[in-house]
């Protein structure tokens, strides 16, 4: 990598008129293999590289990127950022951060793998390893649509025209299997996977492949419920779900657009007591960690609900200006510039084990997939397709499917009565498993 | 940009990175000869613009540029795969040589697929592609359409309005001589409302687009319509009444609602998942699986759509599949690979979202063929039930055929009237079901305004949908009221 490329990129916005701009480098490269049905199916590889700017004339601002690094390419974008910048309106609120502000050393995360790169070998070994594990779990267990093993490398280098530089590097693994089960005419896939910083962290390729075909396997013989209103709990999978909704709404672009159900709402009950969910962006090795921000700002521990009381909202440099606030430093970089993002979402866990939270359900519908669109950000109206396993006597009894589970978020989480022990961080959101006193399930 | 507009992929190709058909002809017979039955190269340089107004100011602005080469090589059911962005020819040998050693791992001999080498088609040669549009007249019309959308309703408090441009230049060329290049424009206008009214707060969004010129949106005022549409739905929603929960008689109306058909049946007869036998429609062909009133196309080949491409991206022309004929299920959407394996042919769905993606099976514009009935006897013809306008997307579990789609306009119907506007709901069937109880199909026919975005294993590729009229007995609605 050569941050050069960079700094020569911005000093030439400099000179052509830019004010201020910071841009990222990626490097990135990347490798995966799939098996099915114990065959290797796809293997790629891949290296990309992307330099992305962001130039301020006074304070109109643009934004460009390109994948090709050539002199002539990026002389090219620098002047189209400049001039694009020179076709859009002030916006008093645009602008970098206060350069006293930017991160001074970078923390080591952990976040690098330093035990070389993989070979494709282990790659397709391990997702042999996954896929036969869940083929061998049961003979109902009769197709697959296969397992993948990939990992990525990247490096990252943050860059202003007022002279800072930083960067870093990650490494992700991953791991994920989609076992097809079968019995009587009827087919279910489910999936199960593992992803990690470090390729020691993840999971026993086995473990992973048994524990996708148990889910599959769960889910034979599902039918339909009578639509009904009943205490539905969420499985620390879909109830993470609800979380990213919260942080959704909670973002700056959402608020200052006024199109958020916590709109105004900062500094008032929005859940349950049991209710606390923070973003963290410094847990070491923690797959969502990353030392600063898309804007060069350091990341932080930062409470968002705090005992079911709204806390903070997440924000970039320019939604925090525009709403009169401070940044959080949750700024993230996408194609069109800077935009909001969580770094590791969590609602932290309570005291009852799963398993007790089902057995005092007398009745309701425990929540394993939630498929759709139907979460509307601007009013918290929520109305998705589920499948799962119904609750009869405070027992798993049978598994069900097609039918949807509907209410609005603000009332749903005000409407939290159990929150499990179960909370891991497997993937960049979390949530231990949740109950919600009532909510309507629709079915026949 | 007009450079890149008008060039012809060959010869753009061979003046920028000095990559020549006869080059592209020695990598892959220098570095795939073997024991592969297909490979291909794929080269591809994209750019993107896009701009956004919001608060009645143009505030981003960015454009981007995207240049790569995918190299595949397939050997039985394996596929090699490897892209880089730096496109030389020391690199594209590299990745050809990477692609076979992973395809070529087993003894099986082959003979390098033939593609089926029909003509091109010729859908979309604008005089002016939309990115080479003046960008002055573009923001002229995103702070035109702002006004009309505030100027629709008092109550319309924020207008976000965004136009997106791109042209992809794109050259295949496969292991068996053959090359073949594409030049594709796409645009897209979009308009997001938020009205406001008591505290209530609701969003509306329109839009539209495909491989047109920007010109397009000024044809008969279409952005003009895009606005009253957005600040229409966002108003009419203040006043919807919670949805009905339960299983009701559904009435599509026209258009984007045939997401309907994507999410029931598309992606269910995509060959890849049938070669596998894990959809819930594998197996099938010949057999029944809609009412006799319902047939339903995927057609790549209509001129200017935003599904459309005068070649699919490994090099087949596009073409006009019969999925479902009369109620009876008679072919699946195929890919080069799925269809030599499962012994069928091409049907030019094979798609990538861009050269960092291997190609599969994928939808190009799916819809429903008109049928005789009058759309206002449908409605009509329901006593109890849901009418629903418009929608948000859609998700399907291939597997076991459970659908989903989220409707965002909807009306009770009552008494064969449309009454009471009701909040968004999911609407859920099983696919291999749900059209079997389609009991009225109108003659309404219509394609959606262009907004279409699929997402597959984590591709996404612009396509389109279209429905008549149609009326579906007993579909699950996923509301929260009781049912009317």
């Amino acid at each position: 990598m050569n941050p050069d490329l960079l700094v020569s990129a911005l000093a030439r916005a400099t000179r052509l008129g830019a004010t201020a701009a910071d841009g990222y480098l990626v490097e990135d490269s990347h490798g995966s293999a799939s098996v099915r049905l114990g065959e290797v199916e796809t293997v790629t590889h891949a290296r990309q590289q992307r330099l992305s700017l962001r130039v301020f004339v006074g304070r109109a601002s643009a934004a460009a990127s390109t994948s090709d690094l050539s002199r002539e390419s990026l002389e090219r974008v620098v002047e189209e950022a400049t001039s694009l910048a020179r076709a859009t309106a002030e916006d008093p609120h645009a602008g970098l951060p206060d350069p006293a502000t930017l991160i001074g050393e970078v923390p080591d995360l952990g976040l690098e793998d330093t035990t070389g790169e993989t070979a494709p070998e282990t790659r397709i070994e391990a997702a042999r390893a996954c896929e036969a594990a869940a083929l061998a779990a049961d003979p109902r267990i009769t197709n697959s649509e296969g397992a993948e093993c990939s990992d990525r490398r990247a490096r990252y280098a943050y860059a202003t025209s007022h002279g800072s530089l930083r960067g870093y590097a990650t490494t992700a693994f991953g791991l994920n299997v989609t076992p097809v089960a079968a019995e009587h005419g009827e087919m279910q896939r489910d999936y199960w996977y593992s992803s990690a910083r470090v390729r020691a962290a993840l999971e026993d390729p086995a473990a992973v492949g048994r524990t996708a075909a148990a889910r599959a396997l769960r889910r034979l013989g599902a039918r339909k419920v009578k639509t009904t209103e009943v205490p539905v709990i969420f499985d620390p999978e879909t109830a993470a779900s609800l979380v990213r909704a919260i942080a959704g709404a909670a973002s700056g672009p959402s608020l200052y657009r006024r199109a958020s159900f916590l709109l105004d709402r900062l500094g008032a009950k929005i859940a349950a007591p049991a209710v606390t969910i923070v973003d963290d962006g410094t847990i070491p090795g923690a797959l969502g960690s990353r030392p600063f921000d898309g804007e060069g700002l350091p990341t932080r521990r930062t409470p968002l609900v705090q005992d079911g009381v709204l806390v903070s909202y997440l924000l970039d440099t320019y939604s925090a200006r525009k709403l009169g606030l401070a940044s959080t430093h949750h700024a993230a970089r996408d194609g069109a510039g800077v935009t909001v993002g969580t770094t590791n979402l969590m609602l932290l866990p309570g005291a009852a084990s799963p398993d007790e939270l089902i057995r005092s359900t007398r009745r309701g519908l425990y929540v394993t997939e939630l498929i759709g669109f139907g979460v509307n950000g601007v009013t918290g109206d929520y109305s998705r397709g589920a499948s799962g396993l119904w609750i009869e006597a405070g027992e798993l009894a049978y598994p069900v499917e097609e039918v949807t589970v509907a209410g609005n978020l603000l009332e749903m989480f005000a409407a939290i009565d159990g929150v499990g022990n179960d909370l891991a961080l497997r993937d960049r959101t979390a949530s231990p498993t949740l109950r919600i006193g009532r909510m309507v399930v629709a079915g026949n | 940009m007009r450079d890149l507009a008008r060039a012809r992929p060959e010869s753009f190709f061979a003046d920028r990175f000095n990559v020549t058909s006869s080059l592209l002809d020695r990598v892959l017979g220098t570095n795939l000869l073997g024991k592969v039955d297909d490979a291909d190269i794929y080269l591809e340089y994209c750019i993107n613009e896009e701009l956004q107004l919001e608060e009645s100011t143009v505030k981003k602005a960015s454009r981007h540029v995207s240049q790569g080469a995918g190299v595949r090589a397939q050997a039985g059911a394996r596929t090699g795969y490897a892209h880089t962005d730096d496109i030389s020819i020391s690199n594209l040998d590299e990745a050809a040589r990477q692609a076979r050693a992973i395809a070529d791992r087993a003894a099986t001999s082959g003979t390098i697929a033939v593609p089926s080498r029909g003509r091109p088609h010729d859908l979309y040669a604008l005089a002016e592609p939309p990115i080479a549009a003046d960008l002055a007249r573009k923001l002229d019309l995103l702070r035109q359409l702002d006004g009309a959308a505030r100027a629709a309703d008092p109550r319309v408090r924020q207008v976000i309005v965004s136009l997106t441009s791109e042209e992809v230049v794109m050259l295949i060329a496969t292991a068996s001589g053959f090359t073949v290049g594409d030049v594709r424009p796409l645009t897209r206008l979009n308009v997001t409302v938020i009205a406001e009214d008591n505290g209530r707060r609701e969003i509306g969004s329109h839009g539209g687009g495909g491989r047109v010129a920007f010109d397009w949106f000024l044809e008969g005022a279409r952005w003009r319509r895009y606005a009253a549409e957005a600040a229409r739905q966002a108003t009419l929603k203040l006043s919807a009444v919670d949805a009905p929960a339960g299983a009701t008689t559904v009435v599509l109306a026209p258009g984007w609602p045939g997401i309907l058909l994507h999410e029931a049946v598309g992606h269910g007869l995509e060959g890849d998942f049938n070669r596998k036998g894990t959809s819930a429609f594998s197996g099938r062909l010949g057999q029944k699986v809609a009412s006799e009133l319902v047939s339903v196309v995927d057609d790549g080949t209509i001129p200017n759509r935003r599904g459309s491409l005068n070649v699919d991206d490994e090099g087949t022309p596009t073409g006009r599949t019969v999925l479902i004929e009369k109620g009876v299920l008679v072919g699946y959407m195929q890919d080069r690979l799925n269809a030599r394996l499962m012994g069928m042919r091409p049907t030019g769905n094979g798609r990538r979202e861009s050269y960092a993606h291997p190609a599969m099976p994928r939808m190009t514009n799916t819809f429903m063929l008109a049928g005789e009935d009058d759309p206002e006897d449908i409605l009509r013809s329901v006593k109890r039930g849901l009418y629903a306008v418009t929608f948000g997307g859609g998700q399907v579990d291939i597997t076991n055929g459970k659908f989903v789609f989220s409707a965002n306009e909807a009306w009770l119907i009552e008494d064969g009237r449309v009454t009471v506007p009701v909040k968004g709901a999911s609407l859920i069937g099983a696919g291999p079901e749900a059209l079997t109880r389609v009991t009225r199909v109108g003659r309404d026919l219509a394609l959606d305004e262009g907004v279409g975005t699929c997402g597959k294993d984590g591709q996404s590729v612009p396509v389109g949908v279209g429905l008549p009229t149609i009326r579906i007995d007993d579909m699950t609605v996923g509301g929260t009221a009781p049912l009317p």
